[in-house]
Order: C-alpha cells, then structure tokens, then sequence
C-alpha cells in the first residue's frame, strides 16, 4: 500500500469508527455476544424453579390460592414449550399430551386467554423467519383449536429469530430456539 | 480531463479495496485492515480550507475521507498549508509533480451574523481550469455538512453519479439486552438514538421524504409496526392487529405502506395508510408472503415468497393482481430491496448454506453475487443505487458492511462491542 493511500485511510478511519457506535466502551473478545442469557418469557422455561414457591402467592390466572396448575412442575400444564425440526412447523406427536392438557385447561377457564409465540433459529432473513416463527404459531393455534379451544382465547405471535432462548451459533442452539411458547395472559 | 478521470475510476474499481475493521487489543478504537490495492484510485488533492477554525478534521479533512471510502479515489497529502480557491495562485506544476489529477480547494469567512461562509473550487490540474465552485452559508454546527455537500458535488464531477455524503443511515444496535434504533450521518458521525426499547427492533423503513422512520418494535411483546417522526419523535402504531405485524415499506408517494400481517391467518401483504387507516388486502396466497418493496416509480411490489415451495423473490402490482416469480436459482431467495433506478433488486441468496447479497437485473434476470459472508443480511440501496449497505457477520457480532453495487469495492465496519445490525440508507436530502 502507497504511503499516502495508508494516510488517506487512517485518516477516514475515526469516521467509519464512528459508525459503530457511540456506546462502545468495552472490548468483547469472545465469539459470542457477552449476553448469555437473552431476554425470555418468564414461564418459556419448562423448569420455572419459582414454582417451588408457589402456594405461598395467588396468581390471578390460578384456579385455587393454593395450587397453580399452570406453575406446579409436576403438572404437564408448565410445559409450555413446543420444539421443532429444521424448516418445520410439524407439531411432533410427543406434543399432543401437553396440547390436550392446555386445550382442557382452556375449555375449563373461558376467562383464560394464551398468547403463542413462535420463534425461528438464526439463519436467514429476519422478517422471513418471522414469518416462519408466525407459521409454527398458528399451527398451535390451530391444533389447539381443533381440540375445540375458541379462538379469541388465543393470539398466534412470532418473535422470528430476534428472542433465541440458547445464544450458540450452532444445531444444539439452534434447535432448541425452533419452538412455540405458551404463555397465559398476566404470566 | 473529465474522460481521462472517469476511465481512471473504472481502471480502479477493478481493483478491490477491501476494508475490515478489527477491534484492537487495548481499547475500544478499531483499526483498518486493507487487502488488495488502490493503484488506480483517482488522486484528487484536497487541501486545507483557507480560515477554517473547526475542530479536526476540519472540512478538509471530513471531504477527504468521504472521497476515500468510495474506494474510487486516493487522496493526497497535502500537508496544512491551505490553497484559497482561485485559479490563479494555485501553483499547478506543483500539483501535477505530486500526482495531482484533481484538486480541492476552499475557504471559510465569518459572516456579521456569525454564520459562516464556506466555499470551495475543484480544479482540473492538467488543464488548469474550474471544474465546480459552491459557496454555502452555515452555522458552525453544520461545518460538517457543508462537508459533506462539498464532497457529494466533487462525487459527481468527477463520476457522473450523485454523491450520497449528506445522506443518513438508520440501524439497530443491540449492546446486552438493550436495543436502540439509531440515525447517524452516512459517515457514522452524530449518530442519535431514535427509539430504544428492552424488547428487538427490526426492520426500520426510511419515508421518502426522509422525515419519518417506520420499524416494528416488540415493546408490546409481539411485533408492531410504528411510524415515528425523526423532528418531533412523535410515533403511531400504524398495524397493531391480533397477531403479527412487520416489515414495513413505503410507497414512493409516501402516503401508505406495504406491511405484512397475520391477522387473517398466515403472512400476508397488506396496504395501509401512513396514519394507519385504510387497511386493505393486497395478495392472498396459501404460503408466506413478506419482506415487501415498493419500485421507485410505485408500479411494482417485489416480495419473499415461498408459495412455491422454498422462499423466492416475486412482484405483484401495487393495485393487485396476479404474482410474477423473479428467482429460480437455488432453494432460498429473500430480501428483495429494488435499486433507485428500477433496473435490478439486490437479495440474499443462500448459497450451500452461507447467506450472501446478491443482485439481479430485472430484465435479464442475471444474477451476479457480491459478497461472500455467512450471515449476510438486510441488503439497503444507497439512494444513487452505486452503494448496497448490509448487515453482516464477523466472529459471531453484527456488523455493517457495505460493497458497491458492482461488487468490487467493499467496507467492513464494526463497533468493538455489541451487535449492529438491520441497516436501512436514507433517501437524498431534500435541497438545502
């Protein structure tokens, strides 16, 4: 490179600098971003270790004071998450017996109303995997609906690939960020 | 002159100039790798501006290094010694023995008022004759640009295209759990945040007239489409429907948007007004339909696909009508964003597994592929249509990256922490 090229870009340098961006202080060395642990629904996690300490709080969704279903670890109605193959919105036959909990749950509570979060891997566009993530969504929302669940109990939402549960890069990452959530309004 | 300039640049564009941007080990400064040469870069000498007491760069300073990010041009040194623009004290034989094909030169006087004058000449050295002379009348804070003016209108004397230093970019940055949408100058500098949430922005949307930004925000924890103000931060939520709403795009009247939404089933495409009334259906297909994007004369929807069985780029006329299939080569086809000039739409294609931007010339339908990322996404037209900014990946952050619409020159630049990603270039400013 020609002296006076080198100095030309030097100096262009503190611009393009600047593109990335004001708030950057610190120096991340690793692969992976530092946050870890990303933004999540509080009950996307089948193993909610609050629900120890349940009976000591109402829950406005809970049936008694005493024992939330939906929070209790041993009932199948805290298992909220559906998992996917790649480029699939099947729902895996392994799924029906929490459908069919939740799908009687609701028809038992008509004042009950779920959102369902569908939710991509990385790979890709971001607005095409939003639409990926709304299509595993509503395939919940039907299934749960030919159970016989009203469908203004439901909303079908996606979240694409921008709220990943695992942060990897990789298949283990990947696979567990292809799922539908389901969350009880005032979770 | 002119002529020998413009087979100068072509000479130069064959050569790559390839800028990565690296964290460095002690500090969150970066640093520029280059690989490849800039040999025949056009060497334009930009000289100090007589009476410029800015801060550094100064004038100078901030035109030089919006000429050399083209990759088009080298730009001398031309030490601190200003050059008053006029023709008859610049010393030519002294400019030519130092490889000078252009140069810039200028001034800055106080006005009564305290504003100030900036001028400036480029000058054809091997004819000695004015090529271009601009006076502006600024306040201190807008020395930039007046910069960056100065430099669009030496862009486009010496290549015939519109320079695009006085646009701005939009972009998100993700640092921990905290998204900002933010505005910067085209150069990255005065970046300002525009919205900032806990929860993921995407897909930010510049209105043609450059005065409104529409994203879709998951604040409400599902998305949302808003349409926001950039002068008074005012914003609507102008597709807040049951299910999803995304991926705005504007009409290039500015009065409606393309947005996509689930509240009839699936991901569909819909109109709707820019203050959010009029909602009607555009196109109703068994598959996903998303990623719209208005041609410049508004004639024409281009969109992501995968009616067909594997995501593809179609158009569909913005009254409605029957979809055109635009893509067939390879199983993933997304992202379509159509150049200024209407004659091509750049993507990302996925080739063996790696995300790339590539562009394809309506008429023809060739495909030429311009970058050889991974992760590459979210391609955005610079608005002369030479630039494609995009979101990028470099050892697992989100970076912006930009290549020339012809895929030789390209730029990488990254922040030393946090992800930047989701990049959308402004239109020209309107005149000053």
């Amino acid at each position: 490179m020609k002296p006076a090229l080198r100095a030309a870009v030097y100096r262009s340098f503190p611009i393009a600098a600047v593109l990335l961006l004001a708030a950057c202080a610190g120096q991340e060395t690793k692969d992976t971003p530092k946050a870890a642990v990303e933004d999540r629904t509080p009950t996307a996690a089948p193993t909610a270790p609050q629900a120890t300490t349940a009976p000591a709080q109402a829950s406005p969704v809970a049936q008694t004071p005493l024992s939330n279903p939906l929070k209790d670890p041993a009932n199948i109605l805290s298992k909220r998450s559906i998992y996917y193959d790649l480029d699939s919105h099947a729902i895996k036959d392994e799924y029906q017996p929490l459908l069919q909990a939740h799908a009687k749950y609701l028809l038992e509570n008509k004042n009950s109303k779920i959102i369902i979060q569908g939710n991509c891997d990385e790979r890709g566009s971001r607005e095409y995997n939003l639409a990926l993530g709304q299509r595993r969504a509503d395939g919940v929302r039907r299934a749960l609906m030919v159970l016989g669940v009203t469908e203004n109990q439901i909303e079908a939402v996606s979240f694409g690939e921008e709220k990943p549960k695992a942060e990897g890069h990789d298949e283990a990452a990947w696979a567990q960020n292809r799922r539908s959530d389901i969350v009880y309004a005032g979770e | 002159m002119i002529r020998s300039l413009l087979s100068r640049i072509r000479r130069a564009a064959s050569t790559a100039l390839f800028l990565a941007m690296l964290p460095s080990a002690a500090s969150a400064a970066l640093t520029i790798e280059i690989v490849g040469g800039g040999a025949n870069q056009i060497p334009v000498a930009v000289t100090a501006f007589v009476g410029d007491g800015g801060t550094p760069p100064g004038l100078a300073g901030v035109i030089r290094a919006d000429l050399a990010r083209t990759g088009l041009f080298k730009t001398l040194d031309t030490g601190d010694n200003p050059v008053p623009p006029e023709p008859q004290v610049v010393n030519w034989g002294d400019w030519r023995g130092r490889g000078a094909e252009a140069l810039v030169a200028g001034g800055v006087t106080q006005r009564p008022d305290g504003r100030l004058e900036v001028r400036f000449r480029l000058f054809d050295v091997a004819k000695q004759t004015s090529l271009a002379g601009v006076s502006y009348t600024v306040t201190p804070a807008q020395l930039r640009t007046a910069a960056h003016r100065i430099a669009d209108e030496v862009y486009e004397k010496l290549t015939g295209d519109r320079g695009v230093f006085s646009t701005k970019i939009a972009y998100v940055v993700k640092q921990g759990r905290r998204f900002t949408l933010e505005v910067a100058d085209a150069d990255g500098f005065n970046p300002r945040s525009v919205v900032n949430s806990n929860e993921p922005i995407i897909s930010p949307a510049w209105s043609p007239d450059g005065a409104h930004l529409a994203y879709v925000s998951f604040e409400a924890k599902k998305p949302v489409v808003y349409v926001q103000s950039l002068l008074t931060g005012q914003r609507l939520a102008v597709a807040e429907f049951r299910g999803s709403n995304s991926a705005p795009a504007w009409a290039p009247d500015g009065k409606r948007l393309a947005v996509v939404l689930s509240k009839d089933g699936g991901s569909q495409l819909y109109l709707v007004g820019a203050d959010g009334k009029g909602v009607q259906r555009l196109a109703q297909s068994p598959g996903i339909d998303t990623e719209p994007s208005f041609s410049p004369d508004g004639q024409w929807i281009y969109f992501t696909s995968d009616r067909g069985g594997s995501p593809q780029i179609y158009r569909i006329s913005a009254a409605g009508g029957p979809a055109e299939r635009l893509t067939f080569e390879g199983s993933y086809n997304a992202s379509p964003r159509v150049s200024p000039d209407g004659k091509s739409f750049a993507f990302i294609q996925r080739n063996n597994g790696r995300f790339q931007v590539a562009v394809q010339d309506i008429a023809s339908r060739q495909v030429q592929l311009l970058t050889d990322g991974s992760l590459d996404e979210s391609p955005s037209f610079a608005p002369n249509g030479k630039i494609i900014l995009y979101a990028s990946e470099l050892r697992g952050r989100g970076v912006l990256a930009a290549v020339s619409s012809d895929g030789r020159v390209k730029q990488r630049l990254t922040a030393s922490s946090g992800d930047v990603r989701e990049p959308a270039w402004g239109p020209l400013p309107r005149n000053p």
